[in-house]
């Protein structure tokens, strides 16, 4: 008892001394740059003092307003960056539907899925990381992934920079490396909220016997080796594979909502972990069935109706990019959530919930890279592929090797991802997504839009895939075995056999 | 005095417990409960892992009865429980020493 209070203490100091921390830099920050640093994009354009809207001309006004409504770069009006209503609103409520997708979405997905005895453990999984990754967020995340002070070079290619560490400069303004109409801190809210989803991704593969300890701990870590470096490669603005934004790109790829930072670093990571954990107590011995397919159905439709806001949302505008990618969201979803339950009725006899369950889940992974970059025909393409072959790695695959992936992170998000960021590759359109084309662009300079011309875009996507799962076996071993030699991973057996619920958290689930 | 304990399937109970209330059976006690004979469990199949279920839900409903009302209650309860498919269930009569109302302290046939 009396080193457990030791040890909370010890952390709540620690989160003292980091809020301290942000004080301090805060301070320093406005010493030493008493003027607001000039973003790379307006400084690409050397415009005058940006001047306030009512003093504008009122063809300057108007061409201001049509920026905004069109979602392009208002730089030439000479107008200071401000935000729009519609766009800010509609990434405001993005944002609340990405959160949902975690708490409740995923919690009750998973919950449902594991035994009575261990729901509470995926509860506290999923809330535990939301905080966590909020404060982590907050600290020093934000900044690293979407920072620029690195440059535009070496470290730049793989981490942002530290001028935002504590939200330093985050506000209501747009942050224009990445969005003309969004305020920076609705922006930062929207990513926070794909920075929770995917480290509680990895934790349905090692379900039912991971200290909640061992998870916090893992996840403090993994943020900083995998996330944070992996979504700025993919999504910030000098990032080494953003193919969309960075003229400078290295590698031309492109992924339009997280099918390499969400679904395949959390799938290939959960992969490793549930190796190294090893496998349940009783795994293929005795039976473990879901102990409720009604919460599990339940967690599934918050999980799509929260995608909505998770891939038309990744467009960071109400705009004609986010219509496309909302309709091929639907049709890849529905298609996955049919093909699964009905391959199923053919090789086992039955259409079953749970089939329909992941087959929806699944659809969702597949189109997650592709929903703003394919045609409403690829998306139904995407949602046949995410019916059957993530069904096979679930299924046959998980058969045949007899891993604990215990509730299939691997087969789905893993294999799911990885079928989605190459099938982006092939069936990614020009004419839904005007940035990949565009002679204004930067996919010009980086040769995005010249891969695509001659249908070599695939050979970029795959280096992509390579370099997202490099890091995530390796980031995720080496994490592993420092958190397991430290505090160990797994509850002593009987604590395993009592559920996590108990032993965890001192709570059950039910009491009835 | 003798106890009736009878396994039947769940969806019989409340015709089973109008033709007991038919003869005059004034109370029971009804207990969900899990079993199997020869009728076997089924498969239940979750993403590919198959788990065969053998404990089935079944109703135990028991009552205790004087010795005359025993035949016709058994006889009744085989009646209205019976489908003719296997899982019907069974009927067990046992004897019973002795039974007393708690409010009335009333003992023996009186009792019951």
């Amino acid at each position: 008892m009396m080193k457990k209070t030791t040890s909370v203490i010890r952390l709540l100091a620690a989160v003292a001394s980091l809020a301290m921390l942000g004080a301090v830099t805060s301070s320093l920050h406005a010493q030493s740059t008493p003027a607001p640093a000039a973003s790379p994009a307006a400084s690409a354009t050397p415009a005058p003092t940006p001047m306030p809207f009512a003093n504008a001309t009122m063809s300057n006004q108007i061409a201001f307003l049509e920026a905004a409504h069109s979602n392009s770069d208002p730089t030439s009006t000479g107008i200071a960056y401000e935000s729009d209503p519609g766009h800010n609103a509609w990434m405001m409520v993005s944002s609340a539907f990405v959160l949902m997708m975690t708490l409740p979405g995923l919690a009750f997905f998973y919950g449902g899925l594991v035994r009575s005895k261990n729901v509470l453990s995926m509860i506290a999984m999923c809330f535990g990381i939301t905080c966590l990754v909020s404060l982590l967020w907050w600290a020093v995340g934000y900044s690293l992934v979407f920072g620029a002070s690195f440059g535009t070079s070496g470290l730049g290619y793989f981490l942002g920079g530290t001028e935002n560490f504590f939200f330093q400069g985050v506000n209501s303004i747009p942050n224009t490396n990445y969005a003309f109409w969004v305020s920076q801190n609705v922006y930062s809210i929207f990513q926070l909220t794909f920075a929770i989803i995917t480290p509680a991704l990895i934790f349905g593969s090692t379900a039912e016997r991971m200290k909640f300890s061992a998870v916090m701990l893992f996840v403090f870590l993994w943020m900083f080796i995998v996330y944070f470096p992996l979504a700025h490669m993919v999504w910030g603005s000098n990032g080494l594979m953003n193919g969309v934004w960075n003229a400078n790109a290295k590698i031309p790829a492109i992924d339009f909502a997280g099918g390499t930072v969400v679904h395949m670093s959390s799938g290939w990571t959960a992969l490793i972990l549930c190796l190294i954990l090893g496998k349940r107590v009783g795994h293929l011995k005795e039976p473990m069935p879901p102990h409720s397919l009604v919460i599990c159905f339940l967690g599934t439709a918050l999980l799509w109706v929260g995608w909505y806001g998770f891939n038309a949302g990744s467009a960071v505008a109400a705009d004609v990019i986010a219509a496309n990618a909302f309709t091929t969201t639907t049709l890849a979803t529905a298609f996955g959530a049919l093909t699964w339950p009905v391959v199923e009725w053919i090789f086992k006899g039955k259409p079953t919930v749970l089939g329909f369950c992941s087959g929806a889940v699944a659809g969702l992974v597949v189109i997650t890279p592709a929903c703003g970059f394919v045609n409403s025909t690829g998306a139904v393409i995407i949602g046949v592929i995410a019916g059957t072959i993530p069904y096979i790695f679930a299924t046959v695959v998980k058969g045949i090797f007899k891993y604990d992936d215990a509730l299939d992170t691997w087969g789905v998000h893993g294999i799911g991802g990885t079928c989605g960021a190459i099938a982006t590759g092939i069936l990614a359109d020009p004419n839904v997504n005007g940035n990949l084309l565009d002679s204004a662009a930067p996919a010009h300079a980086n040769g995005l839009a010249h891969a695509i011309a001659t249908h070599s875009l695939v050979l970029a996507q795959l280096k992509a895939v390579g370099i997202t799962i490099a890091l995530a076996v390796v980031g995720t071993t080496i994490i592993a075995y420092i958190v397991k030699f430290t505090i160990g991973l797994r509850p002593s057996t009987d604590a395993e056999q009592q559920g996590l619920d108990i032993t965890d958290h001192g709570e059950e689930g039910y009491n009835l | 005095m003798k106890k009736i304990e009878a396994i039947i399937k769940p969806f019989k109970l409340e015709e089973v417990k109008d033709s007991l209330s038919e003869l005059g059976i004034e109370g029971m006690t009804v207990t969900e409960v899990k079993g199997f004979g020869r009728q076997k469990g089924h498969t239940e199949i979750y993403r590919g892992s198959e788990y065969t279920v053998d404990f089935l839900p079944k109703i135990k409903l028991e009552v205790v009865l004087a010795d005359s009302a025993v035949e016709g209650a058994v006889a009744a309860i085989v009646k209205t429980a019976k489908t003719g498919k296997i899982g019907d269930g069974k009927v067990f009569v046992l004897p019973v020493e002795n039974a007393i109302r708690i409010r009335t302290d009333e003992t023996g046939d009186k009792a019951v």
